[in-house]
């Protein structure tokens, strides 16, 4: 499953969004994989690669995961304002 | 045992003995050598991981402020991050030991947050310290930090980030020594906010070795390393008792470190020029009695936040400045990032040159909500208090960008309202801005940088930030005599208002008030009691005349 989610934090993913995403992505029992349009997906549940996507409030990011569940709990932590 | 003596710049007045210890270097990777027990490998890096993430965990809970564990727990879940530990495992099986597999992987991710630019340019700085805690794990050495010799020491450095400088505690910190830096350099400033004896620009003192008694003496610039007759000679003037061989002891030179009493700024003829405080948090006034704030910086706020902190944290700071100066002036400043002070949550590309990019007011043109929100917490804290509150911004150019300043803070209901003169193109037309608002306040720092077009970091052009350059004078000149046409207050917070000479010169010039770091306040409060205002304007003639600055210096001293 794949669904489209837009950065809602005014500092985009940064620091402290990047953490707070990591650790719902952490806590769901199938993995989420995030990826920009194009680029290479990388795991939902790390903050590393979270701050790399360099991902600026108002982004598109694309989650895939074999779970409604757990894509529905990682899309309301990016798009949370 | 014969004494060496050293001479560099004198950054922060007062003089101090003590043993010196080197900030330690970042440990350094070992010549590799061939993995023959991948799984040992793997494991040793993995400890080392765990070790770093447990103990910024343990720091984080024990942090007093919110802010401050906040930074702490991201970087706890940077060190546990599973990519990290797949990449590591990856460059071990691939032959790396464990600290160069480390260094690699967080290397390769470095260089991905710095090709991304300023937000997460700024997380680069998090990856190296976290580098430098990991590798020492992997090689079984102490985990980086300031040294802590169990006794009071004079720490010695190449330099000092503002971060490490704004950690410094000055009861175990007696002075502080560096091969770099300069008189305006952030070092130089935090040191005399704290009142720590600095001597800047010193070659030579990265060759002390660590232990060894040294003498600093912030004021004449001279470092004297080890023990022997010629400590006797140098100390004499400060009266210090010198180390016994063998036993290092720390003596400071109570003169210098005593905060000052209640000092009014005031001319031998009865001419006033309050003398106010330099500050950046309420915790400097402890102590001190001070006519008023000159200069409230408000970076210390912002600094260690992944976002621009809400109303009611600013609130609270604000206030307990203002509470701890009931009934006196205190001019808050408006944030002043960029340059060399980023902040995470402003900077959002990288400028090729942020001394001359978006720096101070000028960050309003892209977040004016940080202005705003800013402006509200300090007419909030202001309503509640009965301290005479101003606020001024940094970085102004123009007099539309100084209007604009004013009417914002008018709206939020801050009717006092100033502008700092940093660029020579706010100092010509000092005229002109004080028709926009009610006061100027040059910072001499940064229009010493833009004027002379010399980096404020630069040990190497120091001669050039010296601020007795007569077209320093020139241009604050123009500012005071702008204020005495207009006659609206015209203040002086730059370093340079430190300097009991300069300080004269000022006075001489028209400057209304001078601000500083507190501990330099009654050695400026002698020389003005010293002088009638005549002779402050002569020994100001005298400066402005001369021709270049040690010149100025001396005309200014023969009045």
């Amino acid at each position: 499953m794949i669904v489209a989610v837009t950065v809602g934090s005014a500092t985009g993913l940064h620091a402290r969004e990047a953490a707070r995403v990591a650790a719902v992505a952490a806590s769901c029992p199938t993995p989420v994989w995030v990826r920009r349009d194009g680029g290479a997906p990388v795991p939902a549940d790390s903050v590393l690669s979270l701050l790399t996507l360099a991902a600026p409030q108002g982004t598109e990011l694309l989650l895939e995961s074999a779970s409604s569940s757990s894509l529905e709990l990682v899309a309301q932590a990016i798009g949370a304002s | 045992m014969t004494a060496l003596l050293l001479r560099g710049l004198g950054a922060s007045p007062g003089s101090a003995t003590g043993p010196a210890y080197r900030l330690a270097d970042p440990p350094r990777l070992p010549a590799p050598r061939p993995v023959t027990d991948p799984d040992a490998e793997v494991d040793r890096a993995f400890a080392a991981i765990e070790a770093v993430s447990r103990e910024i965990g343990a720091r984080a809970d024990a942090a007093d402020d919110p802010t401050t564990s906040e930074i702490l727990r991201v970087q706890a879940a940077l060190a546990a991050d599973r990519t990290l530990r797949d990449g590591i495992a990856m460059a071990v099986r691939a032959g790396h030991e464990a600290p160069h597999a480390v260094a690699a992987v967080l290397g390769e991710h470095r260089s991905a947050l710095l090709a991304a630019g300023g937000l997460l340019a700024a997380r680069a700085v998090d990856l190296d310290d976290l580098r430098d805690r990991v590798v020492a794990g992997c090689l079984g050495l102490p985990m980086p930090s300031l040294p802590h010799p169990g006794r009071p020491f004079v720490l010695v450095a190449v330099d000092l980030a503002p971060a490490d400088a704004a950690l410094l505690d000055p009861a175990q910190v007696l002075a502080v020594l560096t091969s770099a830096g300069s008189y305006v350099s952030h070092t130089a400033i935090l040191a005399r906010a704290r009142g720590v004896p600095t001597v800047v620009a010193c070659a030579g003192a990265l060759d002390i070795t660590d232990g060894t008694t040294v003498t600093v003496d912030g004021t004449t610039g001279r470092v004297t390393v080890g023990v022997g007759g010629p400590v006797t000679m140098v100390d004499g003037a400060t009266g210090q008792v010198t180390a016994t061989p063998g036993r290092a002891v720390a003596q400071v030179d109570d003169q210098s470190r005593t905060l000052p009493s209640d000092v009014r700024g005031v001319t031998r003829d009865g001419h006033p020029v309050p003398l106010l405080a330099n500050i950046g948090s309420a915790a400097e006034l402890a102590g001190v009695s001070v006519e008023g704030v000159g200069l409230f910086r408000t970076e210390m706020l912002f600094q260690h936040h992944l976002d621009a902190p809400g109303v009611a944290e600013q609130e609270a700071a604000y206030a307990a400045v203002f509470e701890a100066m009931a009934g006196r002036p205190v001019v808050v400043r408006t944030l002043d990032a960029g340059s060399d002070k980023p902040l995470p949550f402003l900077s959002d590309d990288r400028e090729p040159n942020p001394a001359l990019g978006i720096r101070g007011l000028r960050v309003a043109r892209r977040r004016d909500d940080i202005l705003r929100t800013q402006l509200t917490a300090i007419a909030s804290a202001a309503r509640k208090s009965s301290a005479r509150v101003a606020v001024m911004a940094p970085m102004v150019t123009t007099v539309g960008e100084a209007a604009q300043f004013a009417a914002l803070c008018r709206d939020a209901g801050l009717p006092k309202v100033g502008a700092m003169v940093e660029v020579p193109a706010a100092a010509v037309r000092a005229r002109e801005f004080l028709q926009a608002v009610d006061f100027l306040s040059v910072g001499t720092n940064d229009l010493s940088q833009y004027t002379f077009a010399a980096d404020r970091r630069s040990g190497e052009l120091a001669d050039l930030l010296d601020p007795w350059q007569p077209a320093l004078l020139s241009l604050v000149a123009l500012c005071a005599a702008a204020g005495q046409v207009m006659g609206r207050p015209v203040g002086v917070c730059g370093e340079a208002a430190a300097d009991p000479d300069f300080a004269v010169v000022l006075a001489g010039l028209g400057v209304t008030s001078l601000s500083m770091a507190p501990a330099s306040i009654p050695a400026v409060g002698a020389a003005l009691a010293a002088h009638t205002l005549d002779e402050c304007r002569a020994a100001a003639q005298g400066a402005l005349a001369a021709g270049d600055p040690a010149a100025a210096r001396a005309a200014a001293r023969r009045r």
